[in-house]
């Protein structure tokens, strides 16, 4: 059946006739209940969003006009069929809602968490023509894929009959999982090798609890573990074992997805003071090594006044962070101005309830330290919008000789990251861009090397979830043509 | 998880240990560290692959009881499982035969020494070790550096035991008397600064392998950076070896105090926990 078809059934009709779309527009979209800010500034684990109450759920779900051109879909990278999944909820079906979205989506309740939806799925929704807020598509996602969770009666995909063909993936990041997932369900024996001590990548040295807990997806893990899938922890491709080796004990596939970990400094004085690191040590501190528990044998600083470089999800997810480790003041220092801002809307205003301080248009441009080395100052330089550049987009420029001295104990860097060079180093013939990501093609994602395919943010630099995910899957599919042909 | 199938005291501090490992024995080579964790909150710790046995799947740690995570290693005994273990990492010592090498190794840094004494003899160097300590009953390892080296001279403050003075006197009384074409320190980091500051005044090209703070030891996170000819590198994937002419010692002595008070603190913790 296509998307026309389905629409056309009949449960889907006089759900569409059981109410007019104008009482479905006059609804006011839902929102997310979620613990107080005051408090869940001092709650290092407990998640901001609380989720949907099924009413809440069926009456959001009553919103969406089940359009016939849903645009909707086009803004979501992995084509998820929104409208269904949505008239699932609306009539109660919350199972076969999940199982709508694990059709496109390997991770829903990841995605309904930390997707842009904003700047993807809801941003193309037709509420927005008719100057109403769009559906809320990532909380209806998230609903439904916990709701399944929670029941009990998670779907075990089918497997088909084992192949004996073993494949590989390199990373368990959101591409790596994506694609050994859909691997498994083809009959391949599918090993995914990990670097770090734990499975799940940025999902869970990254994004904190406060935002997914590790719980959510552990039960993803678990499912792929049931559907045979094997993991191999401690164990950095490249060095413990190299492509070489792999192909050699009968890899006959190998799908890279070592992602971007490799943090940016800016090279300014004083950025080697003690007090100074990247949000990577500072997330990895506190997510991977669980630091700040007390059972933990890793330190981690619990600065005062905290300053966080930056403006992404990344920036936004350090300085919460620092603010519940017990940062009387928390900083994020911008560049550009907040329109410019790339982290998820969400963050920042739940950021801005947690009085997270804002020095948009400021940039640091020397750090400096006591007799001991620990930092204790930040120079800001202070910035104004420019003309509008090329691209329409007005880029921040120096206000000569403005600039401003703070007090700080701590900073986070967070300006980004740039692609694990170690498997790009470490195969010869693999073709690679100056910012160091793996070259392949775009809809197969396979490598100049072929047995060697590619995704996530190894391909892309630093991109999203869904993203990464979108390319574990396409990688999956076009590497079983691949062997099959 | 990673079985330790022997453990041996070479004094009450400094235990080596034989560790199950099959893919890692097989990639090491020189200079090579393994990042290690024991229990599920462990810290990871960087220890350097001291020796492999191929045909047991074995590596060998030399570790010294330092803080929190080095004492809980060394409490483990024959049997035990190591939670986590991951490498081989950083780059490999760069061995030929230059010539004439000492290697001038203290405290911390005698055991990761002790590979590439072995490796620079295997490659026709003429090898001269310099190993140094406060007193004599923290000189270590000296009889397995005896193994490999042409010459092994003690230092210790007190006088306790071989020369009195420090790794440095040593060092230049060697400079002194022969041409030197290479220098290899590892050591406390104040301890490479000072040998790294008297071969430089000589000309003798230095190595020092750089023992920084680490987390995950994969260039994931930065803790490591120092400054090596004005420019910031990740020791455990840049080194763990640069040239010590090169390295800002005092930036990286001021960046391995700055968790010391935290430190401090877990180990009286640890301390508190094993005497209740
Ligand atoms: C703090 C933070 C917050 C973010 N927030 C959001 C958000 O809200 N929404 C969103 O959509 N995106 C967000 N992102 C971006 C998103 O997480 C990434 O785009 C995505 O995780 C990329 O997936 P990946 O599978 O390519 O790589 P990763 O998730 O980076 O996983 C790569 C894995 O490969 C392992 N690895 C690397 N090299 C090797 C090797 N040689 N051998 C074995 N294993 C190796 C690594 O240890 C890692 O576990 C965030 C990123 C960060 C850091
Ligand atoms: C590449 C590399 C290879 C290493 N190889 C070995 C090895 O083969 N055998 C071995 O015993 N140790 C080795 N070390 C040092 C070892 O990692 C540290 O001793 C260990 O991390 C200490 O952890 P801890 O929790 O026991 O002590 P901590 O509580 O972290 O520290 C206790 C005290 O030791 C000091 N200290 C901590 N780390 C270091 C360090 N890296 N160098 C100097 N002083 C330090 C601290 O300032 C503190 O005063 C190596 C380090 C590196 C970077
Ligand atoms: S996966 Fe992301 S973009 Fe796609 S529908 Fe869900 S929330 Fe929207
Ligand atoms: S565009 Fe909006 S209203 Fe239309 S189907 Fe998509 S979510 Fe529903
Ligand atoms: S230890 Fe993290 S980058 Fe070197």
């Amino acid at each position: 059946m296509n998307i026309t078809e389905e629409r056309a059934q009949q449960w889907r009709a006089d759900l569409r006739s059981s109410m007019k779309a104008k009482e479905r527009t006059d609804i006011p979209r839902v929102h997310m209940p979620e613990l107080d800010a005051e408090y869940r500034s001092h709650s290092r684990l407990e998640e901001v969003n609380l989720g949907l109450t099924a009413e809440q759920a069926i009456l959001e779900a009553k919103r969406c006009l089940d359009c016939a051109n849903p645009t909707c879909m086009e803004g979501c990278p992995v084509g998820i069929y929104i409208p269904k999944f949505i008239k699932n909820i609306e009539s109660g079906d919350f199972l076969e809602a999940a199982k709508t979205l694990k059709e496109t989506s390997a991770l829903p309740a990841v995605c309904g968490r930390v997707c842009p939806q904003e700047k993807q799925c809801e941003e193309r929704c037709i509420h927005l023509k008719m100057k109403k807020e769009s559906v809320a598509i990532g909380h209806l996602e998230r609903f439904a894929a916990d709701y399944e969770r929670e029941s009990g009666n998670i779907s075990v995909p089918v497997v088909a009959k084992a192949n004996n063909i073993k494949i590989a993936a390199v990373g368990s990041g959101p591409a790596g999982l994506a694609f050994a997932g859909d691997m498994a369900k083809l009959g391949y024996e599918v090993v995914v090798f990990e670097a770090l001590h734990e499975i799940g990548g940025v999902l869970k040295y990254g994004i904190p609890e406060f935002r997914l807990p590790n719980e959510i997806v552990d039960v993803e893990i678990q499912n792929l573990q049931s559907m045979g899938v094997h993991f191999v922890t401690n164990c950095v491709v490249g060095k413990t074992i190299s492509i070489q080796d792999l192909e050699d004990d009968g890899f006959k596939g190998i799908f890279v997805a070592s992602g971007a970990g490799l943090p940016r400094f800016m090279n300014i004085k004083g950025e080697n003071l003690v007090g100074v690191m990247s949000s990577n040590e500072y997330l990895t501190r506190v997510n991977l090594m669980d630091a700040a528990n007390p059972e933990s044998d890793t330190p981690v600083f619990k600065g005062k006044k905290v300053a966080i470089i930056g403006g992404g999800n990344t920036a936004m997810d350090s300085v919460r962070t620092a603010r519940r480790l017990g940062a009387e003041r928390a900083m994020i220092v911008y560049r550009r101005s907040e329109v410019e801002m790339p982290a998820r809307l969400e963050e920042v205003k739940h950021a801005k309830e947690e009085r997270i301080e804002f020095w948009t248009l400021h940039n640091p441009i020397e750090y400096i330290g006591n007799e001991q080395g620990r930092v204790t100052h930040m120079l800001l330089q202070v910035m104004e919008l420019g003309e509008p550049d090329a691209s329409g987009r007005r880029s921040p420029v120096e206000i000569p000789g403005k600039t401003e001295l703070i007090e700080v104990d701590e900073v986070v860097v967070s300006v980004g990251v740039s692609p694990n060079p170690l498997i790009p180093q470490s195969v010869e013939g693999l073709e690679v861009t100056k910012w160091g990501t793996v070259v392949v093609d775009k809809d197969t994602m396979q490598s100049a090397v072929p047995i060697i395919f590619a995704g996530g943010d190894i391909v892309r630099g630093g991109a999203t979830v869904i993203l990464a995910m979108g390319d574990g899957r396409r990688a999956a599919k076009a590497m079983d043509e691949w062997i099959n042909s | 998880m990673n079985k330790i199938v022997s453990k041996e005291y070479f004094s009450a501090n400094v235990i080596k240990f034989e560790v199950e490992a099959p893919l890692i024995a097989k990639a090491r080579k020189a200079g090579h560290f393994v990042m290690v964790k024991v229990g599920v909150k462990g810290e990871r710790i960087p220890l350097t692959i001291a020796d492999a046995d191929l045909q047991k799947g074995t590596i060998t740690l030399v570790v010294q009881k330092m803080g929190v995570s080095s004492s809980k290693l060394c409490a483990l005994e024959e049997g035990d499982l190591i939670t986590d273990m991951v490498g081989p990492l950083g780059k490999a010592t760069h061995i030929e035969n230059f010539g004439t090498v000492v290697c001038a190794c203290g405290g911390v840094g005698t055991a990761p020494m002790m590979p590439i004494v072995a490796a620079l003899k295997n490659a026709g160097n003429r090898v001269i070790t310099v190993i140094a300590a406060r007193t004599k009953v923290l000189i270590i390892l000296e009889k397995q550096m005896r193994v490999n080296s042409d010459e092994v001279i003690i230092m210790t403050d007190d006088g306790s035991y071989g020369t009195q003075g420090l790794v440095t006197n040593g060092v230049e009384s060697v400079i002194n008397r022969e041409k030197v074409d290479l220098c290899v320190t590892i050591g406390p980091a104040i301890m490479m600064k000072f040998v790294s500051q008297l071969t430089k005044k000589y000309e003798v090209p230095t190595l020092a392998s750089l023992n920084t703070i680490m987390v995950d030891g994969t260039g994931m996170c930065g803790a490591c950076r120092v400054t090596v000819g004005g420019k910031t590198k990740f020791v455990c994937v840049d080194g763990p070896e640069f040239d010590a002419h090169q390295v800002d010692f005092d930036e990286m002595l001021m960046r391995l105090g700055g968790y010391r008070d935290i430190e401090r603190e877990e180990m009286k913790e640890f301390e508190n926990l094993k005497m209740s």
